[in-house]
């Protein structure tokens, strides 16, 4: 099982063990929190990360593009990971993004990371978009109908002294937040009050991405 | 071995050697120079560098200062007539006057006892000699003075000797070095930090040509390719300082418990011997009792508080025990109000107390060596002999101990041999050096062959590690702008701004520190695990655990903790709030199993005696029973055999193996082995190592396959499972995530602490496995990757030990199909359960802890 429902405000969407989010009916694809050229940007702080994030990040991006060939993607903020970080996108790196944007609609949500997108990157910048009874916005509100991302959820699951950390959808029905995409994004608990407020009832489920599938947890069984 | 000292010294060799206030004050106290103190002076005198191997209580660190006391008591050879004077130069203040003798310990507390110990033969022969420590607990004012006005003699660590020979004033302090005093050397050179030592040393030789080492160590199995340590390895032939080695120490006398109990089949607590062990403590007037994990420790100090109807003092010792706790255990003990004290290797080496008449080893030995030095921690005086018992936890180890009694009758040594130097602390030491004076890499590749664990660096490796430390050392060239050192006009490296130099001082040092989380005591909800309302906040410090273990555990768990069973209740930021529980067992195994493999040695002599039925006779009858019922209903194998053993149990198949090559090296077999099934459609399900075997379980009828030629042994077993088996396996290796976490924070790729702030552990940078994924995929050659390969090959893999191995089982494969289990399969077959069951395999977790829910909701 590559994929999983996941269901918000009545609409069923695809979660994709990539950690992207498919709605079947729109053709639309959702990926949040890719932080492009993180690498680079801790490099400028003396930090060498390997500087391969991108095109690691571009890879997994364009795989998912091809397996449900979208006719719209939404990034859903927090694509690139400092202000500057657009200019620092290698040639290559530039193209394979200009190749994944052709003959489809692509629509950049700004974030706290990149809140002013230039327009020469392809594609639209927008705050937040609406579509049907789904808004789409960067950081969550915790309004019905929402999808966001911005919090990077993780779940850590134990049995029997054994423990395993991944990445994960939190989504209670009404509404979800998306896990980070990019190749050096960390994570926050989904038991971080963070999520708490963003979520009130207790129906708050993780849905982990496994190495072959993903698995729904509910959330009070998480760490 | 080299002989001790052929001849002992004659009065007028000794009068030549030891001024006269020397002798008086020997005498004065009743002394006789030894032996080996006379042959370290007349090393000295003869200006060569010594390793002077010795046993506790041989007054080896007296030995190590004599040749410096001597030297600093003649007023001639006190540098610039004892006077020390500021010039002024160009850059800064240029002095005289440096250190004469610096001393380098493994441990801090160390270096503080040691400091102590030489003020009384300083003061009683008023000699003109100024002693001072250097640690990272010494004020910073006081660091700052050391570095202007040194002292002749100061004691220090290799993290500390790292930063000084970092700093601008290394020359000025180094460069009259007469002698380095290398304490515990055999402890220091296992680890890198002994790699960083070394390459302390490589700076020092250069900055002070005329410096000489003298090493101190306990008896290893090469003293030969130790001594090369302490002299400069030059133009790829080996040198060696001169071995000096103490005699006289009385044989030691170790026995084994005979219990009257019955022997434990599995386990690791010896709780069978309980009493016994109590009435020894009660005998004796201070007993230490060495067990090998700090969950061992914890879990027979609670069974000795149970059953101790005489009050005894016995009292508990741990790393992760809270330091203030430790310290008073330390001084009680020093006072002599102690009758016990349960310890682990927290005490391995260390400052002496006072009398301890017996030493108690519970479980396994796993060295040799290593137990030799346990058990030299009894009795310092050295013509007494040291006395220890050995208490088996389960019959394998009766095996164990009974030949590490007979290698110690020997003297048989199984230390390992000296590492190769690791990468990632090459990468820490070139960025110290451009810290200090910018470098040139043709001559810092000279310097650092120099150094023994790195005699044999290639050129293009450390061609690699300066790229590495100025870039990132990546193919895709992009970081040129963020270098942190970079080579001038005559292509020297520096370091291009002062925050790399900070950096490199908040992060200098190769020990990485597990995660640790402080646990408080405090009152539980009440109701068990689930019921809700508030945790009570107060509550005392019980010490520290590591966070792997936590994140494993789900509230309402139990396990053992500074002595007592306590109920995991929740994590509140980097504290692990428990509450006292009154549950007899704690429901989370801890036993992680020992730091340390059983050793090769051990483990060949094991075979031995297996192979061999006249010694037999040397063991307990319930243990000869046991292995006589092994020979009626399967097999004991002989030395170079691999028994395997097929048998059903329940609704699945088991295959048992005993390699005898310690838990590391069969963890590694038991992944690769597993994946060679799958592949022949055994679908197996899990497997458990301990030191001795390996048990597979699965839902194909291996018995049946095995008959019938669809599982081939020799194929099973073929080395060629080093290959792409372990390259495909090592790729997603968790074993291997966290080895190259540590090399990437060794090497300075992630810093471990940034400018001015500590971060909390809790709130690590940035996640290494993430980079690992990364790095792994765009370029596997990486130098990190490099060096953090070569650490999981010679550390938590045990490659090359899996690899001989292979070799040396092949053609000798025998195969037993039984009805059932085996006598022999019986100890790994009841790890099931009790230890965690190896496997990495994210999905079956995960879908556990969803079918848990399931199983839940439906009620």
């Amino acid at each position: 099982m590559r994929a999983s429902k996941v269901m918000v405000a009545d609409v069923t969407f695809v979660a994709d063990l990539s950690g992207a989010l498919f709605w079947q009916e729109q053709r639309l694809l959702i990926v949040s929190d890719l932080h492009l050229e993180k690498g680079s940007s801790f490099a400028t702080r003396g930090v060498l990360l390997p500087p391969y994030d991108t095109v690691a990040t571009l890879g997994r991006l364009a795989a998912v593009i091809a397996r449900h060939d979208p006719r719209m993607v939404i990034a859903l903020g927090d694509s690139f990971h400092d202000r500057d970080a657009h200019e620092r996108l290698s040639a290559p790196d530039r193209e394979a993004l200009s190749a994944m944007q052709a003959r489809r609609d692509w629509i950049w949500i700004s974030g706290n990371h990149d809140p002013a997108l230039p327009s020469d990157l392809g594609g639209v910048v927008a705050s937040e978009v609406a579509i049907g009874p789904i808004a789409f916005r960067h950081e969550p509100t915790g309004a019905a109908g929402e999808i966001a991302g911005h919090l990077h959820p993780k779940a850590r699951v134990a049995t029997r002294g054994r423990s395993m950390e991944r990445r994960c959808f939190a989504s209670d029905g009404e509404r979800a937040v998306m896990p980070a995409f990019g190749a050096y994004t960390g994570g926050l608990s989904i038991r971080d009050p963070a999520f708490a407020k963003i979520f009130p009832t207790q129906g708050l489920m993780a849905h982990v991405l496994g190495d072959n599938r993903l698995h729904a947890i509910a959330a009070s069984r998480c760490y | 071995m080299p002989s001790p000292d052929p001849l002992p010294f004659t009065p007028l060799e000794t009068a030549a050697l030891l001024p006269d206030r020397f002798r008086r004050w020997f005498a004065a106290r009743g002394w006789l120079p030894r032996e080996h103190q006379l042959a370290l002076l007349a090393k000295a005198s003869d200006d060569r560098s010594a390793l002077l191997i010795a046993p506790t209580g041989a007054g080896k660190t007296l030995a190590g200062f004599l040749p410096t006391l001597v030297e600093l008591s003649s007023p001639a050879a006190s540098k610039g007539g004892g006077e020390k004077s500021l010039i002024s130069t160009g850059r800064g203040v240029k002095r005289t006057g440096g250190l004469h003798t610096l001393y380098i310990s493994p441990l801090k507390a160390l270096a503080v006892d040691i400091a102590r110990n030489l003020e009384t033969p300083i003061a009683e022969m008023a000699l003109p000699v100024k002693v001072e420590t250097r640690t990272g607990d010494t004020p910073v004012s006081r660091r700052q003075r050391q570095r202007r006005y040194p002292p002749d003699i100061l004691l220090t660590t290799p993290e500390q000797l790292a930063l000084l020979l970092s700093s601008d004033d290394a020359p000025f302090l180094f460069s009259s070095l007469k002698r380095i005093v290398l304490d515990e050397l055999h402890a220091l050179v296992t680890s890198k930090r002994g790699d960083l030592l070394s390459l302390g040393l490589a700076r020092l030789w250069r900055l002070a040509p005329e410096m000489r080492a003298i090493g101190l160590s306990a008896t290893v199995a090469e003293p030969e390719s130790l001594a090369r340590f302490l002299v400069p390895q030059r133009d790829g032939k080996e040198t060696a300082a001169d071995i000096v080695v103490a005699g006289g120490a009385a044989a030691p006398v170790v026995e084994m418990l005979d219990t009257k109990e019955r022997l434990p089949w599995a386990g690791h607590t010896a709780r069978h011997a309980l009493g016994e062990m109590y009435d020894l403590i009660k005998r004796n007037k201070t007993t230490l009792i060495f067990v090998n994990t700090r969950s061992q420790a914890e879990m027979l100090f609670q069974d000795f508080w149970r059953m101790n109807d005489d009050g005894l003092a016995i009292a508990l010792h741990h790393g992760s025990l809270d330091v203030a706790q430790r310290r008073k255990v330390e001084d009680a003990m020093a006072a002599g109000k102690l009758r016990g004290v349960v310890c682990t290797s927290s005490l391995d080496l260390g400052i002496d107390w006072g009398d301890i008449d017996l030493v108690i080893n519970v479980g396994a030995p796993k060295g040799a060596s290593r137990l030799m030095q346990r058990i030299g921690r009894a009795n310092h005086r050295l013509d007494e002999p040291s006395r220890a018992v050995l208490i088996p936890a389960n019959r394998f180890e009766v095996l164990e101990c009974r030949v590490a009694i007979d290698a110690i009758a020997e003297n048989a040594q199984d230390t390992p041999p000296l590492r190769t130097g690791a990468l990632d602390v090459l990468a820490q030491h070139v960025l110290g050096c451009a810290c200090g004076e910018p470098f040139l890499s043709d001559e810092l590749y000279e310097e650092v062959l120099t150094a023994a664990p790195y005699a044999s660096l290639t050129r293009t490796d450390f061609d690699d590690v300066v790229d590495f430390v100025a870039t990132g050392g990546y193919a895709l060239k992009t970081y040129e702008r963020f270098a942190r050192i970079k080579q001038d006009k005559q292509r020297r490296w520096r370091v291009t701004n002062p925050r790399v130099r900070q950096s490199y001082r908040l992060n200098v040092g190769t020990i990485v520190e597990e995660a640790m989380l402080k646990v408080k005591l405090v009152r539980g909800r009440g109701g068990g695990a689930g019921a809700t309302g508030m945790i009570g906040r107060g509550g005392r410090m019980l010490g520290e655990i590591e966070e792997y273990f936590i994140e494993g555990l789900v509230a309402g768990d139990t396990f053992v903790f500074g002595g007592e069973i306590v109920r995991y209740e929740a994590l509140v930021e980097d504290q692990v709030y428990v509450s006292r529980a009154n549950d007899k067992d704690a429901k989370v195994p801890s036993y992680m199993g020992g730091k340390f493999p059983l050793s090769t040695y051990l483990a060949e002599r094991v075979r031995k005696l297996l192979d061999d039925r006249r010694q037999w006779n040397a063991l307990p009858e319930q243990v000869r029973d046991w292995l006589s019922l092994q020979r009626n209903f399967s097999l004991v194998p002989a030395v170079r055999e691999l028994l395997v053993e097929t048998f059903p149990r329940g609704n699945k198949y088991y295959f048992v193996c005993y390699p005898f090559e310690g838990r590391l090296a069969h963890q590694t077999l038991g992944m690769l082995l597993t994946r060679r099934m799958e592949r022949a459609r055994v679908r197996p399900l899990g497997f458990v190592a301990n030191e001795y075997a390996l048990a597979v379980w699965g839902l194909g009828d291996m018995s049946f396959m095995i008959r019938h030629g669809k599982l081939n042994l020799a194929a099973l077993f073929a080395p060629d499972m080093l290959g792409d088996d372990l390259e495909a396996w090592l790729a997603e290796s968790a074993l291997m995530k966290r080895t190259f976490r540590n090399c990437a924070l060794i090497s300075g790729l992630i810093p471990r602490r940034f400018t001015g702030e500590e971060k909390s552990r809790r709130q690590v940078l940035f996640s290494t496995d993430l980079v690992y994924d990364v790095l792994r995929k765009h370029q596997a050659d990486h130098v990190l990757l490099r060096a953090a390969r070569a650490d999981a090959a010679a550390g938590l893999l045990d490659l090359k030990r899996l690899g001989d191995m292979l070799s040396r089982i092949q053609g000798r494969i025998t195969h037993r199909e039984l009805e059932h289990v085996s006598p022999l399969a019986v100890p790994v077959m009841l790890e099931i359960g009790r230890e965690s069951v190896y496997g990495e395999a994210a999905d079956e977790l995960l879908a556990e802890a969803a079918d848990e829910l399931v199983k839940e909701a439906m009620g």
